[in-house]
């Protein structure tokens, strides 16, 4: 017991005092910043010069306008299509192949994923050359397809990114709703797979998947790296107007970088509210088209259009990794050549460029997963020695915090107080990630750990085995699964951080993200390739380690083998 | 006491902000030597293109080997990223151990450091390899758009601005910039300029600027209100013109030259622009360009500069800093870095004062058909006072970026 | 040397006793069987014993194992071993791997754990099935592994929670009957939850109704 106390305080410590407190004094440092107080820079506010500032910016409504529209509509749509194929799919071989199909989708990074998309949707890129000869194309059309000004581009490019993500929640999700049994119910009072779908399985699952929709919704409005890749660029996005401010030579634009940051707190807001507002009132609407009675015969023949979105998305998913893939290895590939005109393994051989920012990548990911999983560990174990195995709900809803505020608004601030801390910035980065990794961590392992058999450890402690022993014995190799994967999951999710990196790093630090999303803006795109490639090649490696390694450890333990 | 002391200094040539001897600088530069030795130089230069990040890693292992100094190039997408570190450094209050060793600068960077006393120096004169520079009033090396270097940079490499086209698919621009208009009228979308808020696609403005003010402009001072105006009517309304026969019809422009460059092999526009007259001819060899690009002057010249690197105040590794500023002025690390399979960037140094060495090892450096020759540069045209381009960026993001 | 239950009961979360104070005093080689329909608190009442009750409940009475107190005591200091339905062997261990983790540790040496592990196996009809993967045994062979574990651990009371309800009817008197035997000549008291008359009637110790 005192063990378990003594791990509970530490692990809560190093919760609280690292994530929730440093998250809440960097959104008070943004919101002081905003209304002028920031004394460092010799701004004694409270006022509204950088309010003021912030809308003399060019472009700023529109920006604004931007934000919201593309993260609404990439949530909608991912949402749309992921709920479309679970309805149509379920039940059936093909759900769990769309997952598998997927995988490699969810596991690569928004960056790698936005390098690969710019060239197959550009007026001169994969799909207009392969076009080019039907059509009788010479040139390239004069037309806007990639940073087109309603940000089309950049919702197809973070609905690509989300699909994969929201699928699995849903799929989740349905696990813990007796599916087939209302299926066979309902349809045995004359209703079709559609009409079930929408008006007795959705509403079920909805409040299981409404927190990772919100993630995706605040991380949509706000991302940046894909966004300047893919998004408009006169005006951008308001999260890439912002994070220009936060690099503009004079100091004194952290003001108003940090008001656009508050901006961007309060648009993630209005969406979010929309969204669960547009939520209720859609099952309200259900509840009254339900009294009604009616059996939708024809709406089954609806289901074929999310598949078919489906379908596209996952091509464009295709088309961008084989994108990034085949640039790598391109000498010259000129419009309207469908492949490379001659290859060359130059961009790979030029080691020097990239291979030490490989490497301090793979370190900070595997540091950040250590400490996250460590961390969530602890936790854990200090939950279940103090007998209460649920853990306690403001700590889940704390976890939460760093996923469901848009990072800048946040990291703005942050990045102004370690200016003046002697905090080294491979561990200031380390530690940004880190925020962004433990979520992930805590959330993927806490489900296989509760679910873990507890009379394992009642029968180890009965054959006189302590609390240590039972750990390291009994639990973790039972875990090791799960752990693994769990660990997978956070080393993926620090290899895509971009906006920790760039704001805390103070540019002495590279990943392969900053490297990428920098040689994007146009420098070699078989440079910015093979970054890419790299970029998804982490995690996929993570995760292929992840699942063979338990398989390899319990390689004679038919109980334990693919349980990830 | 104190009156006394500085009388005795003065005296002693030791003021503050005076050259040391002649004499003494030997003995000095090995003291730097020595001190640097061991140290990790952190470099904060634009890393956007690959050859130049190769020279510089290049340079390192020479420096490695040579020095015992480590230079690390910290990559930026846009320098002003490194002056508002040190701009916050100094708010922070640290004054020593900053993050920043060495910055290659240029323009208002370079004016806002200097304004702000962010920079140490003068310490170019000090450099041994000082020597093979034209440091003689009014030249190149002496004036950085317009504001007096007075030894807080030190130069490593010349650019100059020339326009880059697709003989396969279109003619050579026009030779004077009055005439663009018609010219991209007839090749509508086929024609653009990185977007003004980049250096490059500012320079296209200050070049047509250049040509197009009225005759009596001076543009090497701060302009006021009323002569900004009327050095600039004749621009916009030039610009007024041409821009609706740009690509996407003047309303999204390429972030930099090497994001137009990637169109121009996309084959979506014709026509590219470069601050180095040997980038058409390095990027075709390194299949980022077709062979069929060649570069054009206009008439009357183009702006020219150079470019430099420069120490923060608080470098945590000046000596270091200055062994590699001196490094880049090496005649070997020159020639280096003028060969067109390497860099292709031309040289600061005055051919003029060459050692034979130096002289051999430039005359050795390969030739190429995309590769302009010197006298087909025509004039260099001095840069306007920075302030011109400060407002020139605003002028145009107000009246077009909104 | 006999487990002894005074006055035992246990409260849940709001204070209600879950079943009326038991009394109960279990001889070394007994084994006194507790029944009752399900949901009436039998394992909760083994938890309590074992000392591994969540901290919902509390424990009211005392549990003594060879005259000494057991409140407070962690269970892996009070030497009590634990037989569950369904056996619960490590599945990341061999069977014999199992075994040795529950060997008490007053054995030393490799070579003398390693015999005392072969001669557990040996004793429960298990020869040579030290290798192997726990989930490639049949229920029955489980239940004598899970045993054989506890028994190594050298405890001074064994608690058996429903052990052969999983079992196939067929072999379930066979392994019944050489778990009791086990238990009886091991000479400690055992305290056995089960809702078949037939294992009460087997362990022909007290038996105890609950509810």
């Amino acid at each position: 017991m005192r063990s378990g106390r003594l791990l509970r305080i530490a692990a809560g410590a190093v919760l609280v005092l690292g994530l929730v407190l440093p998250v809440l004094a960097g959104l008070g440092q943004s919101l002081a910043a905003a209304f002028g107080h920031f004394p460092a820079l010799g701004a004694r506010g409270p006022d509204l010069s950088a309010w003021r500032a912030l809308l003399a910016e060019p472009g700023l409504a529109r920006a604004a306008a931007l934000s919201l529209w593309t993260g609404l509509a990439a949530t909608l749509l991912s949402l749309g299509v992921a709920l479309g194929a679970v309805a149509a799919l379920q039940g059936g071989p093909g759900l769990g192949r769309a997952g598998r199909m997927l995988a490699p989708v969810l596991a690569a990074p928004h960056a790698a994923m936005a390098i690969g998309l710019a060239f197959v949707l550009a007026p001169s890129g994969w799909i207009a050359r392969g076009l080019a000869p039907l059509l009788g194309w010479d040139r390239p059309p004069d037309v806007a397809t990639v940073g087109d000004p309603l940000g089309l581009a950049l919702i197809l490019g973070l609905a690509v990114k989300e699909l994969p993500f929201l699928l699995a929640m849903a799929v989740a999700g349905l696990g813990q709703i007796p599916v087939a049994a209302h299926m066979a119910a309902g349809r045995s009072l004359g209703y079709g797979r559609a009409a079930i779908w929408l008006r007795i399985l959705l509403p079920q699952l909805w409040p299981l998947i409404r927190l990772p929709v919100l993630v995706v919704l605040a991380f949509s409005v706000s991302v940046v790296d894909m966004a300047q890749i893919l998004g408009p660029s006169t005006p951008p996005t308001l999260s890439v107007l912002v994070a220009r401010l936060f690099s503009d030579p004079d100091p004194r634009a952290i003001l108003p970088a940090s008001a656009g940051g508050i901006m961007q707190l309060v648009l993630t807001g209005v969406a979010a509210a929309l969204v669960l507002g547009g939520a209720r009132l859609a099952g309200l609407r259900t509840r009254a088209a339900l009294r009604r009675g009616r059996r939708m015969a024809g709406a089954d023949r609806a289901l074929g259009l999310p598949l078919a979105l489906l379908a596209g998305l996952a091509g464009l998913a295709a088309l961008a990794l084989a994108a990034i893939l085949l640039w790598s290895v391109t000498f010259a590939w000129r419009w309207p050549d469908p492949f490379p005109a001659r290859l060359s393994a130059g961009a790979w051989q030029d080691a020097g460029r990239w291979g030490a920012t490989a490497l301090g990548t793979l370190g900070i990911a595997a540091a950040c997963a250590a400490m996250a999983l460590a961390a969530a560990v602890a936790w854990l174990e200090g939950a279940d020695r103090l007998g209460r195995p649920q853990g306690d709900r403001w700590m889940t809803a704390a976890l939460y915090l760093p996923l469901l505020l848009p990072q800048l608004s946040f990291l703005i601030g942050l990045a102004g107080m370690t200016l003046s801390l002697p905090l080294p910035p491979l561990a200031a980065v380390i530690w940004g990630h880190w925020l962004f990794v433990l979520p992930y961590v805590f959330i993927a392992l806490a489900g296989p750990w509760r679910a873990l058999d507890p009379r394992l450890a009642r029968s180890a402690a009965a054959l006189g085995a302590g609390p240590a022993r039972r750990l390291w014995r009994v639990k973790l190799p039972v875990l090791a699964a799960p752990l693994a994967l769990a660990a997978a999951i956070g080393f993926a999710v620090s290899v895509a951080q971009y906006l920790p990196t760039l704001l805390l790093g103070g540019g002495r630090i590279a990943t392969l993200t900053t490297e990428a999303v920098a040689l994007a803006s146009g420098a070699d795109r078989r440079v910015a390739a093979v970054h890419a490639v790299l970029q998804a090649a982490l995690p996929w490696a993570g995760f292929l380690a992840a699942l063979s390694l338990p398989a390899l450890l319990h390689r004679n333990r038919r109980a334990l083998r693919g349980a990830a | 006491m104190k009156t006394l002391i500085a009388a005795l200094a003065a005296a002693l040539g030791l003021a503050a902000g005076a050259l040391p001897p002649a004499a003494s600088r030997a003995g000095d530069w090995q003291e730097t030597l020595q001190e640097a030795r061991g140290q990790t130089v952190y470099f904060h230069a634009w890393g956007g293109d690959e050859r130049t990040n190769a020279f510089l890693a290049w340079l390192g292992g020479r420096l490695e080997t040579g020095q015992g100094v480590t230079l690390r190039q910290v990559k930026l997408s846009d320098t002003a990223e490194a002056v508002a570190r040190v701009v916050a450094e100094k708010a922070a209050g640290r004054d020593e151990g900053g993050a920043v060793d060495l910055i290659w600068i240029n323009g208002p960077n370079f004016a806002a450091m200097k304004a702000q006393g962010l920079l140490q120096g003068p310490f170019v004169a000090d450099l041994p390899n000082a020597r093979w520079l034209d440091l003689s009033p009014g030249s190149a090396n002496t004036v950085d758009f317009t504001v007096p270097v007075e030894g807080l940079e030190s130069p490593w490499r010349l650019a100059k601005f020339v326009f880059t086209y697709d003989t396969a698919r279109i003619g050579a621009p026009p030779a004077r910039m009055a005439d663009w208009p018609d010219w991209a009228a007839a090749h509508p979308g086929r024609i653009t300029h990185p977007d003004p808020s980049n250096f490059m696609g500012a320079t296209f403005l200050k070049q047509a600027l250049i040509e197009l003010a009225p005759a009596g402009t001076d543009l090497s001072v701060p302009p006021g209100d009323d002569s900004y105006g009327a050095a600039t009517a004749p621009l916009w309304q030039w610009y007024e013109a041409l821009r609706p026969h740009l690509w996407r019809d003047g309303t999204a422009f390429p972030a930099n030259e090497f994001a137009q460059r990637q169109l121009l092999n996309d084959g979506e526009v014709d026509l590219a622009m470069s601050f180095d007259p040997a980038s058409a001819a390095a990027a075709i060899r390194d299949g980022l360009l077709p062979d069929t690009v060649r570069v054009h002057v206009p008439a009357p010249g183009s702006i020219g500069n150079v470019s430099f690197v420069a120490i923060p105040y608080n470098a945590a590794h000046a000596a270091g800093a200055r062994v590699v500023a001196n490094a880049l002025l090496d005649p070997q690390v020159q020639a280096h870095m003028q060969d067109i399979d390497v860099l292709g960037s031309f040289s600061v140094l005055d051919p003029a004062r060459l050692d034979e060495a130096g002289q051999a090892a430039f005359a050795a450096l390969p030739q190429d058909p995309a590769l302009p020759a010197l006298e087909d540069l025509g004039a260099v045209l001095p840069e306007p006072d920075p302030a011109w381009m400060t407002r020139l960026t605003a002028d145009w993001q107000q009246r077009y970026a909104r | 040397m006999s487990l002894l239950l005074e006055g035992l009961t246990v409260l849940d979360g709001t204070g209600a006793a879950l079943f009326a104070p038991l009394d109960l005093c279990v001889a070394p080689g007994e084994v006194a069987s507790i029944t009752g329909p399900s949901g009436v608190g039998k394992s909760t009442l083994l938890a309590a014993v074992g000392g591994h009750l969540a901290p919902d409940f509390r424990l009211r009475g005392r549990v003594l194992l060879e005259g000494r107190d057991m409140a407070g005591l962690p269970p892996e200091r009070r030497g009590i071993g634990v037989l569950f339905q369904e056996a619960v062997l490590f599945p990341h261990l061999s069977v014999a791997d199992n075994l040795a983790f529950g060997l008490t540790p007053r054995i030393r040496g490799r070579a003398a754990r390693r015999a005392a592990v072969a001669q557990a196996l040996e004793q429960a009809g298990l020869g040579g099935m030290g290798p192997r993967d726990p989930a490639t045994l049949s229920g029955g062979q489980r239940a004598r592994a899970a045993l054989m574990r506890t028994l190594l651990a050298e405890p001074r009371a064994v608690l058996l929670d429903e052990p052969f309800s999983g079992l196939d009817p067929a072999r379930r008197e066979g392994i019944r009957a050489f778990v009791l035997a086990t238990i009886r000549e091991a000479g400690i008291p055992a305290l056995l939850v089960t809702h078949d008359r037939e294992d009460a009637v087997a362990a022909a110790g007290p038996v105890v109704a609950l509810g």
